[in-house]
């Protein structure tokens, strides 16, 4: 054996990557490069979104600045993007609020981030047809969307709803060969969970049976293996990486 | 002010406590857990346009204490 064994390999690969200026989808981006993939990474922040390119490793790697809920710049968007093996949706926002305190405008705002906007992309990378044969759609949902926390209504919502549409696409694609599963993470500190103040952290942390939050990295492995061959035979389903908190 | 803060947090946090003043602990009330601290957070900025992080708000103690944190931060 000349080339050393490893079924998660993502060489010859190229995919794309929302949320990559921050947290958990930067993580994706950088450990998918190790793992040889080629980046398109997309983010609203150009400055983090280059430190996040920066980081990659390997050549051949694209930057590309973009708010998913301008929906009618995403045709012209996708058209510039190269053919695809893997996307990755990890953009996403989070709204705490009291539901005597929901607006419609809060809950649209939720749910054009986490949920619509992913799905005008992935449309129209299927109907440009920049997701090749054997591709793979990877959405970073939550534990949330089927545990409650105080607050968090509009957020659990939209990741009840990303789970249903990734199973809804994961069945129209599969005669294209092209699989849609989602990560479900518990807790892991990055810019999105400064809606929780640090009190409350300490006290949650303090639940997780395997005794502390996860890193972004931890999420990013799971995102290999299902962006990977190693995983060929899997769609439509959800994979908790939560140390152990929805044992409760 | 005073009055019509008093009744919007009382409100906010579905209370009919009559007890409830500006100098009051709020941290200490019964009806105190962390959806009324959500609530507050909200109810500032609905009311008062305030944007106030939870971290800022875990030193906030009294009433009195919410409402000078309006007025400086107006
Ligand atoms: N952290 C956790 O504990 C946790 C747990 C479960 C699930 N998740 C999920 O993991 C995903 C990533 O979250 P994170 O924790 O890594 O949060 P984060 O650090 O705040 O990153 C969020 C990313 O989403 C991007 N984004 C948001 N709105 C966008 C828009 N309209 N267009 C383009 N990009 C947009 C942000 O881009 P800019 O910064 O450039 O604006 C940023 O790159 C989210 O879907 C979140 O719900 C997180």
């Amino acid at each position: 054996m000349n080339k050393e064994y490893n079924p998660f390999s993502l060489e010859g690969k190229t995919i794309l990557v929302t949320g990559a200026s921050s947290g958990i989808g930067k993580s994706i981006a950088i450990e998918c490069s190790k793992m040889k993939a080629k980046l398109c990474v997309i983010g609203r922040d150009i400055v983090r979104l280059n430190e996040t390119l920066s980081e990659l490793e390997g050549e051949g790697h694209r930057a590309l600045q973009f708010d998913i809920n301008e929906n009618e710049k995403i045709k012209s968007f996708i058209s510039e993007l190269p053919e695809l093996n893997g996307v990755v949706h990890a953009a996403g926002i989070i709204k705490r609020l009291p539901l005597k305190f929901i607006s419609k405008e809060d809950f649209n705002e939720i749910l054009d981030t986490n949920l619509v906007s992913a799905s005008q992309v992935t449309r129209e990378l299927h109907k440009q047809k920049k997701l090749k044969t054997g591709s793979s759609i990877v959405f970073i949902s939550s534990i949330a969307s089927d545990f409650a926390s105080i607050g968090n209504i509009m957020y659990m919502a939209s990741k009840g709803a990303v789970n249903s549409f990734s199973k809804g696409i994961a069945f129209e694609f599969a005669k294209s060969n092209i699989r849609s599963n989602v990560i479900q993470p518990g807790m892991v500190v990055t810019n999105l969970t400064k809606v929780i103040n640090d009190k409350e952290i300490e006290e949650d942390i303090k639940r997780y049976p395997l005794g502390r939050y996860g890193t972004t990295q931890e999420i990013a492995y799971a995102a290999i293996y299902l962006l990977s061959d190693a995983s060929a035979w899997v769609t439509g389903s959800k994979i908790v990486v939560d140390g152990g908190i929805t044992l409760r | 002010m005073e009055q019509k803060f008093i009744t919007l947090f009382k409100e906010a946090i579905d209370s009919e406590n009559d007890q409830i003043s500006m100098d009051t602990r709020f941290r200490e009330l019964d009806e105190w857990d962390s959806l009324a601290a959500l609530s507050i957070i909200a109810m500032l900025d609905e009311e008062y346009d305030i944007i106030i992080d939870g971290n800022k708000f875990q030193k906030l103690e009294t009433l009195s204490e919410i409402l000078n944190y309006i007025s400086e931060n107006k």
